[in-house]
């Protein structure tokens, strides 16, 4: 081989431009197109609705209403987390950011930041909506806006390492759930352990509220982590 | 230099071979015409070339970084224009060439200027505001020239680059991505009477994956 020394390489282009120029591509195409967002919220005032004349109850408190506002947000969360990716797969974005100069782990970044930016403003369109159906109080609502901030970056984090891989199969629509909701077990028992006692019967508790806040800000680390450390390889041929 | 340089180039998919032992050496400046029938490897060759696509073995330099492992120091360096435009159909042309001037660190200053002059060499003012998805397939293929010229990079690999294009389209195509200022050139073409008299040399792919280069007879 006689070319031995080539010219330098093209420098590396920061990785908060190239943050910020995804992240501003997929929310603008999101505002541009809808494609996420109302079916997300659709599915899941729909499923408060079914579970209001479901379980016959008119209020729900303690595990209960735990349960249904965390498994509700959750299968919401996968019909964003499904799509995430598509337009980089169907209009060949994934090439395109394979050929620039960035690392890219900024893609997955702005993918998780999108995620998060939906899932935040899925919870502000229907938690009040879950308010209004099955609680007595308002009271727990802000501090289970932290809870809920908490279990998103989580969520984001997981959901945009499975979507990533599951993108590349026919079968992407089965994958991811199957993939995500066992990698969400953990993330589901601290995430209902804390809602629990801010909507136990009689007004919030804080009856082991910190420890279960430390163990989803674990588990957004660990996850953040992963995806830090594997993504790039993910996005090998 | 060599642009490229490849010795013994392999490229399977499970069982089948889409390349075997391509050999191929190119200067910095040439033209080289990838010929051969559908199913031959050429625009597996381009992705190898583009990094997009590991070798399964032999050896591999592009712009002097040796493939796979260097892959990182030739990136921003390439211009890719497939089958595919590479392009948002939920963006409009400037927002996606905005959006690929960021990623390949265009100072922002310069970007605006750069998308303009770019956008009228292709004769595309005019749509450049409409989503990609109310274009047809030849505005779509100018505005992916644009895209892949966008950051001048030294090495262009077209997979047939007049693809939907006019005869307008094709002459305003020529301008940007014809031989001109030194660039150095692949191009996948199923029309050599048109490429063959800009190329130096002609790579004639076959359908086992096996190459064969020549000096490029009509030039």
């Amino acid at each position: 081989m006689t070319a031995e020394a080539g010219p330098p390489a093209t420098p590396v282009v920061p990785s908060t431009v190239a943050f910020r120029a995804i992240l501003g591509k997929d929310l603008r195409a999101e505002l541009r197109t809808l494609q996420s967002l109302p079916a997300m919220a659709l599915f899941a005032v729909t499923t408060f609705v079914i579970f209001r004349f479901g379980l016959d109850r008119t209020s729900l408190s303690g595990d209960l209403a735990a349960g249904v506002l965390w498994a509700t947000l959750l299968f919401a969360a996968i019909l964003g987390i499904n799509r995430l990716f598509v337009a980089e797969r169907e209009e060949g974005g994934f090439d395109a950011i394979r050929l620039a100069p960035i690392d890219r782990t900024a893609l997955f970044a702005a993918k998780a930041a999108a995620l998060l930016a939906y899932l935040v403003v899925l919870e502000l369109v229907v938690v009040p909506v879950f308010a209004i159906f099955f609680l007595d109080s308002a009271a727990a609502l802000a501090p289970l806006a932290l809870v809920l901030l908490l279990a998103d970056l989580g969520l984001a984090a997981t959901g945009t390492l499975i979507s990533s891989m599951a993108v590349n199969s026919r079968a992407r629509d089965l994958l991811a759930p199957l993939v995500l909701l066992p990698l969400a077990v953990p993330l589901s028992i601290a995430a209902t352990g804390a809602i629990e006692p801010l909507l136990a019967l009689g007004g919030p508790g804080y009856h082991r509220f910190g420890t279960w806040l430390a163990v989803l800000g674990l588990y957004d680390l660990v996850f953040l982590l992963v995806g830090y450390a594997v993504f790039d390889f993910l996005l090998e041929d | 230099m060599n642009a490229i340089e490849l010795r013994g180039l392999r490229r399977e998919y499970g069982e089948r071979a889409a390349l075997r032992d391509v050999g191929l050496r190119l200067e910095a400046g040439e033209s080289l015409a990838v010929l051969g029938p559908n199913g031959a490897g050429k625009t597996t060759l381009l992705r190898v070339l583009a990094t997009l696509l590991r070798p399964s073995g032999g050896e591999a330099r592009v712009l002097g970084a040796r493939l796979p492992d260097e892959a990182w120091k030739v990136r921003g360096r390439i211009g890719f224009l497939s089958h595919e435009p590479l392009l948002y159909r939920d963006l409009n042309g400037r927002e996606n060439l905005r959006f690929h001037a960021r990623l390949h660190g265009i100072e922002r200053g310069a970007i605006e200027e750069r998308i303009s002059f770019l956008l009228a060499a292709v004769g595309m003012e005019r749509r450049a505001d409409d989503r990609v998805a109310e274009l047809s397939a030849g505005m779509r293929q100018r505005l992916a020239i644009c895209r892949c010229v966008l950051h001048e990079p030294e090495l262009l690999l077209l997979d047939e680059p007049d693809s939907h294009l006019d005869a307008p389209g094709r002459e305003l195509a020529r301008e940007l991505l014809g031989p001109g200022e030194g660039r150095t050139r692949v191009v996948v073409t199923h029309d050599p009477e048109r490429f063959l008299p800009e190329a130096d040399k002609v790579l004639r792919l076959a359908v086992d994956g096996s190459a064969e280069l020549t000096e490029a007879a009509l030039r």
